[in-house]
């Protein structure tokens, strides 16, 4: 069980940056009361804490409200198209690898249009950053449902219930084999802050899925489990060495039955003791354990928040440039003479 | 060699075209590329026409199976693989039923008999052996058994299975048509120890088939006849064969070294293209990244975020692939990012003719995005103007910070000529300056060229956002407001013609003015070349324009149009390049055209202009 390694943290050439630096000049138009002004606020909090340069700093973004967040930002950004996002970062990482790139996108945009780059990007381990504003609905275009949205959803476009099992963004990252897979709320700014710095200082790439209100075309889909009165009882805040245990009064737990099977169970209960409950694993090599704490849902359990999974696998980027240099060693460096005149050529003589 | 019957007559003969045909598993094209490499070395000008089916293995023996490789070579200068062979090595009787129609009336057929059994008759349509029921006459024929000949020679000199035996009959046919055509062997015997070096019994097994082809026309008394085409008189200088596909690739590699930073290469295989990502994925020690995306979209986009970034971003595909990347196109234009679009382009439209060549995604190129939005578009004229194009596509994207469009054809991919290397001195420095001075900076403050600064993250002081929301001009900050969009369409229209100013003239090949001006862009070059050639030496007047730049066109080619009271456009498509013309230049043109997946000849094209001299 070995610990990820981290982001080399710079020392800063410039004075030291504070949160304001971030701010850009633009007047930010989400609508009032939308929980994306939590994440703006939070993820411009971080930034300073890393010590990057502002210039070495890219925010690209997709289509829809999350992604209207690089023009918030005063660095540089790249607002895209409909979900290809990551696919845009790829090439900006790959370009630049010093560069920290941030893909900000949302439930429609990565996991509907996005699909297929949002499981490449994670399958390549890219040195970047991912956050999803999961707000189960399409906000941008007035509020049709996304792949995330509950089964039955009444919205614009399914005014009858969407007919459609939704997909769970968490499972679809650790199945591509996420090497930092996250999940945390919009108002809890404390725990999505932390969770943001760590998916920041993660040398692969870091997924974090942010459940975010949408308080205009899908209000309070979290208040069931998010609100204060009862976030205790039905949020399991997970911590590396710790054990699954939730509630007001810390009593219920995790455990498996037959080795997978997750069943909650109260502590002194028929029985059960602490022993009985899972210890968190957040280095956990394989996949298995974190997919199975993603598919832990409201009501049958507490929905998990904090990270799933950390591991080390080498980045895209880094293999890039090692097998560049590789081939530069063993070739040396190309020149324009042997490019055009190698090969078998033949002359002709006047 | 010089062992030969004095019945053996001596030939000098200017120019031959010589179609080697067979099941998709006989090794044509490997046989073709060898007579090409060799008779290219030896000093011959060469034009050639690979013809291969879609499918990976049709069934053996199977009409959609057939290969073929056409190629022509001479002493004097020639553009075109030829119209029609005046040799067909046919290995099996789907290969004699496609191409023998193509064979030139008196023209030599050589054929393998082996596979001419009923099996292979009845797949191929024969009800009975054509080579035995006398329903082919007009040809020199001569049938061979190879299968059987190469079995009786490598007897027991290898350890191989018949069926392994069996398949060097490709090599036999080789050697006998380098005996035929005076080639030397030496070539392909060094290619054959490099290629099968680790398996000495199949290198052995070919090199063997190789010498017993050629001492089959040597020796035996079949043969009354032997060519000797000598070294065309090219240019002096140094010459290498090359695809256009080679072309392409070493264009952009060329590229990365004139402009001292990177190119990102974006690419999913698709046919006619996969081979310049292959050859580009060789080169990493010239400063050149290829990544194979998930899809065609991803291949642009992360083409256009790593122009961003400040490489130079590239991305090559085919029709279909081109489609699956407009909305990224518009998003590069509206960033105004540097970017090169390769479209090798093949019969369409849809999945349409994967293998088969044709020019029909002009429309595609000029106007295939929603908007107003648009992009520069280059054409290369011939497998090594490849190399040329690529780098002067490169050149304008990079100097004019917008996308643009190379576009090439199967034909031109996969076909070969020999190129005279350029010296490197005359290429150009395509060295771009980054932007840096953070006082006033603003991402859309624009050049007299109406260009913006390339400033790359990293840069300090110059942070910005960018997208494909219309934006202000200068500021480049996102506005809804109706006069600046229109000035923006504006801008970005005329930042496009701009360019005109930067390309060099059309020029006309033959009178500058008369009765009839044939148009032409892209691989038809040779064939449109070789007829008005062809024309004047028979006292016709008739001129060429060839088009390289399609978007903008040369600044003079409306007064070049005017010269001729005729205009005829030939092209492979059903009156793209044509439609445009009329459109821009108000001129009376009419079009010369063919869809067929194949290259025009150069007699279709003789008789096209003479019918329309005549009506003049």
């Amino acid at each position: 069980m070995s610990s990820p390694q981290t982001v080399k943290l710079q020392v800063p050439t410039t004075p030291t940056l504070q949160k304001k630096d971030f701010v850009s000049d633009q007047e930010v138009r989400w609508c009032p009361g939308c929980g994306d002004y939590s994440i703006l606020a939070q993820v411009q909090s971080v930034l300073p804490k890393l010590g990057i340069p502002k210039e070495k700093t890219v925010f690209v973004s997709g289509i829809g409200c999350s992604s209207r967040f690089p023009y918030y930002m005063n660095t540089y950004g790249f607002h895209s198209i409909h979900g290809r996002a990551p696919a845009f970062a790829t090439g900006i990482k790959c370009a630049n690898p010093e560069l920290d790139v941030w893909v900000i996108t949302g439930d429609g945009d990565a996991l509907s249009i996005g699909g297929n780059h949002f499981i490449h990007v994670i399958r390549r381990n890219l040195g970047l950053k991912i956050l999803l504003f999961n707000n189960r609905i399409y906000g941008l275009t007035k509020g049709q449902y996304s792949p995330t949205s509950e089964l039955g959803k009444k919205t614009k476009s399914t005014p009858y219930g969407s007919i459609e099992h939704p997909l769970n963004p968490l499972s679809v990252a650790i199945a591509s084999e996420a090497t930092f897979a996250a999940r945390s709320i919009d108002i809890d700014v404390k725990h999505l802050s932390e969770t943001v710095e760590k998916a920041a200082r993660h040398k692969g790439t870091a997924f974090v899925e942010i459940y975010q209100n949408c308080n205009i075309f899908n209000d309070k889909a979290f208040a069931h489990f998010t609100d204060r009165e009862v976030r205790q009882d039905r949020v399991l805040y997970l911590e590396h060495g710790k054990p699954l245990i939730f509630g007001k009064d810390q009593k219920k737990g995790i455990r498996l039955v037959n080795g997978y099977k997750p069943e909650v169970v109260e502590i002194g209960v028929n029985g059960i003791t602490e022993e009985d409950i899972v210890v968190h694993n957040a280095y956990e090599p394989s996949p298995h354990y974190s997919y199975l704490l993603s598919r832990l849902n409201y009501p049958e359990f507490p929905v998990p928040v904090g990270i799933f999974r950390s591991v080390d696998r080498f980045t895209y980027d880094e293999a890039l440039n090692a097998q560049i240099h590789e081939v530069i060693e063993k070739k040396g460096e190309g020149s324009l003479e042997k490019l055009i005149y190698g090969g078998e050529t033949w002359k002709v003589e006047a | 060699m010089s062992e030969q019957p004095s019945s053996v007559q001596q030939i000098e003969i200017d120019r031959i075209t010589i179609r080697f045909a067979g099941d998709s598993g006989d090794g044509m094209q490997l046989t073709g590329s060898q007579f090409t490499s060799t008779t290219a070395v030896f000093g011959n000008d060469i034009s050639t026409l690979p013809d291969f089916p879609a499918e990976i293995r049709a069934p053996a023996g199977s009409l959609p199976g057939v290969s073929g490789f056409q190629i022509s070579f001479a002493s004097i200068d020639i553009q075109t693989p030829g119209d029609s062979p005046d040799v067909l090595v046919a290995m099996n009787p789907a290969a004699l039923k496609t191409n023998l129609k193509d064979l030139k009336k008196g023209g030599v057929l050589i054929v393998n008999t082996a596979a001419f059994k009923e099996a292979n008759l009845k797949l191929a349509g024969y009800t009975a052996n054509p080579l035995e029921d006398g329903s082919i006459s007009g040809y020199k024929i001569y049938q061979i058994d190879m299968d059987e000949m190469v079995k009786t020679a490598l007897k027991d000199k290898v350890s191989l299975p018949t069926k392994e035996i069996v398949r060097c009959r490709n090599f036999f046919a080789l050697g006998l048509m380098y005996w035929m055509y005076s080639r030397p062997m030496e070539p392909t015997l060094k290619w054959i120890q490099q290629k099968f070096g680790q398996r000495e019994d199949i290198a052995r097994a070919n090199e063997i088939a190789l010498k017993t082809g050629y001492n089959f026309g040597n020796i035996t008394e079949v043969f009354e006849v032997r060519y000797q085409v000598p070294k065309a008189k090219l240019q002096p200088g140094t010459y290498r064969n090359m695809t256009g596909n080679l072309a392409t690739a070493l264009g952009i590699v060329a590229a990365a070294k004139l402009s001292g930073i990177s190119v990102f290469y974006g690419s999913y295989p698709i046919t006619p293209a996969s081979d310049i990502l292959h050859e580009l994925s060789k080169h990493k020690n010239y400063g050149v990244k290829t990544f194979q995306a998930e899809d065609e979209i991803a291949a642009i986009c992360t083409a256009i975020g790593a122009s961003f970034a400040g490489n130079i971003g590239i991305t090559g595909t085919s029709g279909p692939g081109v489609a699956l990347k407009a909305e990224a196109i518009g998003l590069a234009v509206m960033t105004e990012l540097p970017l090169l679009i390769i479209n090798v382009q093949r019969g369409g439209p849809s999945t349409g003719l994967p293998t088969k060549t044709e020019q029909a995604d002009l429309f595609q190129a000029l106007y295939g995005r929603n908007g107003e939005c648009p992009v520069p578009v280059v054409a290369a004229q011939s497998p090594s103007d490849c190399f040329n194009m690529a780098i002067e596509a490169i050149r304008i994207a990079l100097r004019h910070m917008t996308p643009v469009f190379l576009l090439t054809d199967g034909y031109l991919a996969n076909g070969s000529e020999p190129w005279k290397l350029p010296a490197i001195s005359e290429l150009p420095n395509l060295r771009p300056t980054f932007y840096t001075n953070p006082e006033n900076f603003r991402p859309y403050q624009r050049d007299e060229n109406l260009v913006r600064p390339w400033a790359i993250p990293g840069t300090p002081g110059l942070e910005h956002r960018i997208g494909g929301i219309e934006k202000a001009n200068i500021t480049g900050n996102v506005s809804y407001d109706p006069d600046n969009h229109e000035n923006m369409c504006h801008i970005r229209a005329d930042k496009v013609k701009a360019i005109a100013n930067d390309i060099p003239d059309a020029t006309i090949y033959g009178e500058e003015s008369g009765d009839l001006l044939i148009v032409g862009w892209g691989s038809t070059y040779g064939a449109i070349r070789t007829a008005v050639d062809d024309l004047h030496a028979q006292g016709q007047k008739v001129s060429q324009l060839h088009l390289r730049y399609l978007n903008p066109f040369p600044k003079n080619l409306g007064s070049l149009l005017k010269k001729f009271k005729k205009v005829v456009v030939a092209e492979m498509n059903l009156g793209q390049l044509l439609f445009v013309l009329r459109a821009q230049f108000l001129v009376d043109a009419v079009g010369m055209n063919k869809v067929k997946g194949q290259p025009f000849t150069v007699s279709e094209i003789k008789e096209n202009i003479l019918n329309l001299l005549k009506e003049l």
